[in-house]
């Protein structure tokens, strides 16, 4: 049933929390990350709209993925922290750019990945996509971590931006359907 | 049909790196471009506020925007070659929505991948100067010769930007070789730009 679908969405939803991108947007803010590229996503909309809504924050589009990559490790030179939001299919670009720029220069790439092709896919090809993500990840020993629980969240997000500036070395932030409710089929 | 005709002389791209380099005296960010372009450029004199790709082809110019950003009173250069910006076009709409005042770009036009074999680029219809135009960069300018190039430096270095400069040239190789150190040329950039000093 339809309603049924809905009403169990997601457990990452509470009334009595505030909602996982309000939680995301305010670490960010206490991590003095403030530059934000991104290629757009429907789960990330609402931090999307909450980023441009604030003037602390620098955010905008970016053509692809791998560009936004290479402007945060400019800004990263030059002094300044930024984070990426894209769709697990924008993650799938980035292998070129994470191997030969991020990793070998140490730069401390914060990203944040909305996942999809799980938990309700209803598009094959964004399912076989998901499935090359985390092999990436682990072929480049980068540290990434899937968040599903709203009350996990800010630790998570606050501990690994700390940790990839302190040791020099990037991570992925994966936003699972458990904690946004993800994309349905409509 | 036939490439656009252009008034343009062909030149030399360690000749121009050179006269780019030489003019730079406000402690100026210099992004090299993967392969030759970054040679030229370790071979110009190696600056600590010089940043050589050593891979991520096509992105000197969103590398060059980042840095930008971080440090608006700073100018900032990309040099890049024709065959990496087109793997990358999409970042010159970006740099012309954000429209950094503080970035110019370089791009060093020989139609060809001159490193992997000289095949030719798919690009002999296109002219890089119309298509950053196009992409809202309106200061976007062909250099005619090399005095016309150090012009538009000096423009680049004098006014607010963006700007990009584009300069036909030869088919000769990178003269340098650029140490394969990423972790110690990005933190050499750093010091350079003020954000690190050493241990």
């Amino acid at each position: 049933m339809a309603a049924d679908a809905d009403a169990a969405r997601s457990p990452g939803i509470s009334p009595d929390l505030p909602h996982w991108h309000e939680i995301v947007q305010a670490t960010l803010k206490r991590n003095e990350v403030n530059l934000v590229p991104y290629v757009p996503d429907r789960v990330l909309t609402p931090l999307i709209a909450g980023l441009h809504a604030d003037p602390f924050f620098t955010t905008f589009a970016t053509a692809r993925e791998e560009e936004a990559v290479g402007i945060l490790a400019g800004a990263w030179m030059g002094g300044r922290r930024g984070a990426l939001l894209m769709q697990t299919s924008g993650f799938a670009t980035l292998a070129n750019v994470l191997a030969s720029l991020v990793v070998p220069s140490q730069i401390p790439l914060i990203m944040f990945v909305s996942e999809r092709g799980t938990l309700g896919e209803f598009n094959v090809g964004q399912s076989l996509v998901c499935r090359t993500m985390r092999p990436v990840l682990d072929a480049l020993a980068m540290e990434h971590h899937t968040m599903t629980r709203l009350d996990e969240l800010e630790f998570i997000v606050d501990r690994s931006i700390k940790q990839a500036v302190a040791t020099q070395a990037p991570v992925a932030l994966i936003l699972s359907p458990l904690l946004t409710g993800g994309k349905v089929f409509a | 049909m036939s490439a656009p005709l252009r008034n343009t002389k062909v030149m030399n791209r360690t000749d121009l790196t050179c006269r780019l380099v030489g003019r730079l005296t406000h402690g100026e960010a210099v992004i090299g471009g993967i392969g030759n372009t970054n040679f030229d450029l370790w071979a110009a004199g190696q600056r600590p506020q010089n940043f050589y790709m050593l891979g991520s082809m096509g992105l000197a110019c969103p590398i060059a925007l980042g840095v930008a950003l971080a440090q608006p009173p700073r100018r900032v250069f990309a040099i890049e070659g024709d065959g990496s910006l087109l793997m990358q076009l999409g970042c010159l709409t970006t740099i012309a929505t954000l429209a950094p005042s503080n970035l110019a770009i370089i791009v060093m036009d020989n139609g060809i991948y001159q490193i992997t074999g000289c095949q030719p680029t798919p690009a002999r219809q296109a002219d890089i100067v119309a298509i950053a135009a196009g992409c809202g960069i309106a200061a976007s300018h062909w250099a005619v010769d090399e005095e016309d190039f150090e012009r538009l430096v000096d423009v680049a270095l004098a006014t607010p930007g963006p700007m990009l400069i584009a300069a036909r040239i030869d088919d000769r190789p990178g003269v340098g070789a650029t140490k394969r150190d990423p972790a110690q040329i990005r933190e050499r950039f750093m010091q350079g730009l003020g954000v690190r000093q050493p241990i």
